[in-house]
């Protein structure tokens, strides 16, 4: 058995996917006001309550510590966080990281988790498979090699032992065993675990727990670093694609197939 | 004239369309040259020429493939310098874009990812929110890294074709230091169908399908389609998760895209809606796929697909 666990879970707070989702201002940002802890990151948090409750849970002295970057709201994902069991909470907030992209992103959270890990460093930082609004999944490898930490993305299962990690990742032709050595970070699938939600006793709990608030000023960071100023990529423009209309519904009155298949061929398609 | 390099990982017996896209868009930024991973057929290596590729560089090492991304990143990285590049395409596969991530910050590079199309000055345009918003986006850096989607462009072979010659790279051997390595893999077996998100044509089955994949099966197999489910579908185990297309699943954007079975909520239009043309079968005369179905049919999928399927198979004769 190792030594007590320390694991960073990154939350996301993000547009809501059941609703239409919109981009606004000068920076073409996601509008966030109908905003919640992304639906993927809960597997993360998920699978690092799962490491420690195996190991003695909080009582031992391992930790689970949410951390969210993004403007206030982003305490919201923090607190639902703490509410379904994470030990502590870290909101990562400043009007400078507005507009970051990845790799301004990943620079914050790299000095936020130097900064978390000053004494003790983290075991593991986990994340979810991708945010459900940008998309661009390279926050998690951006982090791991700022952080000169080996990455696993996509685990299906998750395991440790002593200073190594076990992991399965399943592709669409073949399906891995992944090992690597201990500090990583590993973004796991939603295909790992069943995550739990917040109960009375967990909500109640959560109102005792710490949330700090950390600003660029003290992890380190310069305002020029990060937001639009510090990103290397800018968006241009944005544009709403043009819904798209419906065309010709038929019912079936027994040769739906063929009139398929003539649809099919007058569109080339066959 | 900027060179662009194109990185093609293990290209295989033959090169993949999406490589030749690359190229292709390639030729059109400036001069093209290609580095790759892993064995080089002659085959390739002559494709690689008519696409007009001018240099050619393996890494020194040759276990790149035991590790993930890390240290692929390491040697990619050390081509750019060797090779001069400004720009660097690789593929919009899940580690395509993982390798560009670390290689982005080893070179100081702005990344972009889910290019669907690149001017002349390196303006890449993108979908973003599943497809319900175009953009353009640019990186500001001297270097930039794009990972572009498959079925972007129409391969054109160069005018000159060319006889490259290839460099070995050394990557450092530090590169497989702090790495996450494979230690087994288990190849699962082959459907002989296309890979999901490169098919010219999608089948796709959600709740409706009941358990029952066969009709959508038979239907792509006459139309040389890969199989996509809903998450409802692959929940329930009716058939493997990477079929999944949506939210949590895969983005497709086909030629064409025939939903059977599947309502058409949000999460799951997410993942079709830049497809050229949508078919959509459901019982369910309310079902929201038919607000973007450019042809819908209300009815049983167990009757109308097979029909479909027989129909398709009389006109081949």
């Amino acid at each position: 058995m190792e030594e007590t666990l320390k694991i960073i879970v990154l939350v996301k707070h993000v547009p809501d996917a059941q609703f239409d989702r919109h981009l606004t201002g000068e920076g073409h940002t996601t509008d966030r006001s109908e905003s919640i802890l992304s639906e993927l990151d809960e597997y993360a948090l998920e699978a690092a309550l799962q490491l420690i409750e195996a190991r003695g849970g909080e009582a031992a002295g391992n930790k689970v510590i949410a951390l969210s970057m993004g403007p206030a709201g982003a305490v919201n994902a923090v607190k639902k966080s703490l509410q379904i069991g994470a030990t502590e909470g870290v909101h990562l907030s400043d009007d400078a990281l507005a507009g970051s992209d990845a790799a301004a992103t990943s620079l914050a959270l790299a000095a936020a988790i130097r900064h978390l890990g000053a004494e003790t460093p983290a075991d593991l930082i986990l994340t979810g498979m991708a945010s459900t609004d940008g998309e661009t999944s390279l926050v998690p490898a951006q982090l791991a090699e700022r952080l000169g930490l080996p990455q696993v993305t996509f685990a299906a299962s998750l395991e440790l032992d002593g200073g190594k990690l076990t992991a399965r990742r399943d592709g669409d032709s073949h399906s891995d065993t992944i090992e690597a050595p201990l500090p990583a970070v590993v973004s796991v699938t939603d295909q790992i675990n069943d995550p739990r939600y917040p109960n009375f006793k967990g909500i109640m709990a959560a109102k005792k727990k710490t949330i700090t608030t950390l600003s660029l000023a003290d992890i380190g960071v310069d305002a020029s670093q990060v937001g639009r100023a510090g990103s290397w990529t800018a968006v241009e423009t944005a544009e709403a694609r043009p819904p798209r209309t419906a065309g010709t519904i038929i019912t079936d009155e027994g040769d739906a197939g063929i009139q398929l298949v003539e649809f099919l061929a007058a569109q080339k398609l066959l | 004239m900027p060179k662009v390099l194109v990185f093609i990982d293990n290209p295989g017996q033959v090169l993949k369309k999406s490589s030749l896209e690359l190229l292709t868009i390639a030729r059109s930024l400036g001069e093209p040259a290609v580095a790759f991973n892993g064995e080089l057929h002659d085959d390739v290596a002559r494709s690689l020429g008519e696409y007009g590729a001018q240099a050619l560089y393996r890494p020194s090492a040759d276990d790149l493939d035991d590790y993930l991304v890390g240290p692929k990143a390491s040697y990619l990285a050390a081509a750019v310098q060797t090779s001069g590049a400004t720009v660097v395409l690789a593929e919009n596969s899940a580690e395509g874009k993982e390798i560009a991530a670390r290689l982005g910050i080893k070179l100081g590079a702005g990344v972009i990812t889910d290019v669907v199309g690149v001017e002349p000055d390196g303006t890449a345009h993108k979908s973003v929110l599943a497809g319900s918003y175009t953009s353009t986006a640019k990186a500001t850096t001297p270097v930039a890294v794009l990972t572009v989607k498959p079925n972007s462009i129409t391969p054109e072979p160069a005018v000159t074709g060319t006889a490259p010659a290839t460099t070995t790279i050394e990557v450092p051997e530090t590169a497989t230091a702090a790495s996450a390595r494979i230690t087994a893999r288990n190849d699962k077996p082959a459907s002989g169908r296309p890979d999901l998100t490169e098919a010219r044509i999608v089948v796709a089955g959600g709740r409706g399908v009941d358990g029952d994949f066969g009709p959508l099966e038979e239907l792509a197999d006459v139309l040389g389609a890969a199989v996509g489910a809903s998450r409802a579908a692959t929940d329930a185990g009716w058939i493997g998760h990477d079929a999944q297309v949506g939210q949590t699943g895969k983005t497709v954007s086909p030629q064409l895209f025939i939903s059977a079975g599947i309502s058409g909520a949000i999460q799951q239009k997410a993942g079709m809606q830049t497809a050229k043309v949508i078919v959509a079968v459901n019982k369910d005369a309310e079902s929201p796929v038919f607000e973007i179905a450019d042809f819908g049919i209300v009815g049983d999928l167990f009757k109308v697909l097979p029909q479909a399927t027989e129909e398709i198979k009389k006109r081949r004769g």
